[in-house]
């Protein structure tokens, strides 16, 4: 039974690296490695707790419309994310500013900022307001710990699946997707085949961070239960690590977060190591199935060929 | 079908060319420019956040740095730090080796500093145990930062994620290590009072003067060494450096080598002559902001005395804003740093490049 709670709390956590590595792989199709992701997150984070506050403001607690509770926290929470994610976009595709800097500078922008104004927001009836988005089905409370698995988890976690299996499907199906990973691998073949390519960096970007900020707001609201930690930094270097973990697949990323998810989860069940050592337990891993993925190397799974370069029409 | 499109099409009112190369002194007047904008911005900022006013920010930044004495050397010793570090990672990023894990490689050579000074301090000569720290911290930087460059080189292996993890495994090492070592029940180390390495005046002179010799070393391997040769040619291709002879995965390990020890030295100096104690947050990301003062000097060691002053100022500047308005919150300075350094990197655009003005084509029908 022990092992069916690992693992609804596993998928749970896991979520909240889902929507990071999801939005930060749609922004690496376009050539563009956001490492301000942890940034994103936080002020994705902050937005959804805006969102969550304003609707709780005039509601009884008693009485919550959990979908109404649920898009004014996204709402909130992709306007946020998505105006910090529009600093990058601006700096890097307009300005072709360095990316690394750019995004090293978003992230510090994004936890600071987040910290700051996360105490002007009125955080009564937040545990309410949790209790309503981290259970999708009401009747699922008195189902058995397998079940669990499946129907006991809030409605951000099946959000999160369904927006990998999308981006997958663009990824790979559509005219758009193609487009897009040709802007990814190259520009400037993009540009003379009539792509817009600003116009798909831009896209790619905003749209990535705004998926990525739906990861805070999941963090703080679900797994955290409505409580602001202010680790949800870390949640973000992960997501930004799972992206190369995964090789910019979506669908890869839905198996690789849950997997990331449960190794964050298991030291606390581990009690016959000491904490900070089983708490390694996420980062050995990631570097053994590094190494083992890069020995089995292939031709397929690489980064896009054009990823952290600026790209100028005029140049040759 | 075509005509009507291209009839449609709308010329936009300026486009954008490249710039030929500006004289140094026209960017670098851009860049102070950017920098002026950076304040504006945060003056306005801050302003309508604590209802201050922008020139009470502005004096606080400066009374922040060079108000007294103390603040000057606490300034120096930032820059010092940042700019040691950032020294660490320029080989390695000259070569194409996007090394993030200065966090981990300062604070393993941290780790064992503070190790030799609690173990063997109290028993023996300091002399000898300052030798052994010195020995000891660069080896452990050295571990942590050729664990990833062996399979760098031999298979590939991404590095940008490798290293990040690296200094993940580095702050949990430190945790164990501390809570085996502190008794008091506390879980932090106190002062550790034995074989401090030797003061010169005060516990930041050591630091600077390490951090000038090292700029001036590292101009001078990078620019006129074979080696500093060969670790460019890498970066710029490794086909050609394949071609000319040279032996990548050597260049990749020898590089690292002395990335990791400039970091294990940081380490050193962090534990054994400012702080005197280990945790697991001692390094403070300060290799993440020395990733920005490589990038903003352009990989120029001596631009990067400017760029560490630069973050250092901001830095120490921010905080003492929050001190004196007393706003009990240190986010506020991130947040005016950040605005600073958007500034900074924004303004490179117009070094770089050049509005121009669309003019209407004669051959118009």
């Amino acid at each position: 039974m022990a092992v069916f709670t690992i693992i609804r709390s596993a998928i749970n956590l896991g979520s909240a690296f889902l929507f990071g590595c999801t939005g930060e792989t749609i922004t690496e199709k376009s050539g563009h490695l956001n490492l301000g992701i942890p940034g994103v997150m936080c002020m994705g984070a902050l937005g959804g707790c805006r969102g969550v506050a304003l609707y709780m403001k005039g509601t009884d607690p008693a009485n919550i419309n959990g979908l109404l509770l649920l898009l004014s926290a996204m709402l909130f929470c992709i306007i946020y994310a998505g105006a910090t994610g529009a600093i990058y976009a601006f700096l890097t595709v307009g300005l072709r500013c360095n990316q690394n800097v750019t995004g090293l500078t978003v992230t510090t922008f994004g936890i600071g900022c987040s910290k700051y104004f996360i105490k002007s927001v009125n955080t009564a009836n937040f545990n309410y307001a949790s209790e309503s988005l981290s259970r999708l089905f009401p009747f699922s409370s008195k189902m058995n710990a397998f079940w669990q698995i499946f129907f006991g988890q809030g409605s951000l976690v099946y959000i999160a699946i369904l927006i990998a299996l999308i981006t997958a499907y663009v990824f790979k199906k559509t005219r758009v997707g193609l487009k897009l990973r040709a802007v990814g691998e190259n520009p400037a073949a993009a540009d003379a085949a009539g792509v817009n390519v600003t116009k798909y960096k831009y896209c790619a970007i905003l749209i990535g961070s705004a998926v990525a900020g739906l990861g805070g707001l999941f963090y703080i609201m679900d797994f955290l239960h409505g409580s602001w930690e202010y680790d949800v930094d870390s949640i973000g270097w992960l997501s930004v690590a799972l992206v190369i973990f995964t090789l910019w697949k979506p669908d890869l990323g839905i198996l690789g977060s849950f997997l990331f998810g449960a190794l964050r989860i298991l030291p606390t069940y581990i009690s016959f190591l000491p904490r900070d050592i089983a708490g390694l337990l996420p980062y050995v891993v990631t570097v053994v199935v590094l190494i083992v993925t890069s020995v089995l190397d292939s031709k397929e799974n690489q980064p896009p060929a054009a990823l952290g370069l600026a790209y100028f029409r005029e140049d040759r | 079908m075509s005509e009507t499109n291209a009839k449609k099409v709308r010329e936009p009112l300026f486009h954008i060319t490249k710039r030929a190369a500006l004289p140094f002194w026209k960017s670098t007047l851009i860049k102070v420019g950017g920098l002026l904008l950076g304040f504006l911005i945060s003056g306005i900022l801050v302003s309508a956040l604590t209802g201050k006013s922008p020139f009470a920010l502005y004096a606080s930044l400066f009374k922040g740095n060079f108000g007294q004495e103390i603040r000057i050397w606490k300034l120096l010793r930032e820059t010092a730090l940042l700019l040691g570090i950032g020294l660490a990672l320029l080989p390695a990023f000259k070569m194409k080796f996007w090394n993030l894990g200065a966090d981990g490689q300062v604070l393993m050579g941290a780790l064992v500093t503070a190790g030799l000074m609690y173990k063997l301090g109290p028993n023996a000569n300091s002399a000898v145990v300052n030798i052994l720290m010195i020995a000891g911290s660069i080896a452990a930087g050295v571990i942590w930062a050729v664990i990833p460059a062996i399979f760098k080189a031999k298979f590939k292996t991404n590095e940008t994620l490798f290293t990040l993890m690296m200094n993940y495994i580095a702050a949990g090492i430190t945790g164990y290590m501390i809570s085996i070592w502190a008794t008091n029940g506390s879980g932090t180390m106190g002062t550790i009072k034995y074989a401090w390495l030797p003061k010169l005046g005060n516990d930041s002179l050591l630091t600077v003067i390490v951090a000038v010799l090292l700029t001036a070393l590292m101009f001078v391997y990078l620019r006129f060494t074979k080696h500093g040769y060969e670790i460019s040619v890498v970066g710029e291709s490794e086909n050609t450096a394949k071609y000319i002879g040279i032996n990548v995965e050597k260049v990749i390990l020898r590089t690292l080598v002395l990335s990791g020890a400039i970091c294990g030295l940081m380490g050193l100096l962090m534990a054994g002559s400012i702080n005197h104690t280990i945790s697991k947050t001692l390094v403070e990301s300060r290799g993440f902001t020395a990733v920005l003062v490589v990038w903003l000097a352009n990989f120029n060691p001596l631009y990067m005395v400017g760029t560490s002053f630069l973050i250092a100022f901001l830095q120490n500047g921010s905080s003492n804003v929050v001190t004196e308005f007393s706003l009990n919150d240190s986010s506020i300075a991130s947040i005016i740093t950040a605005v600073g350094i958007f500034c900074v990197i924004g303004c490179e655009f117009f070094i770089r490049y050049k509005f121009q003005l669309t003019k209407k084509k004669k051959e118009d029908k």
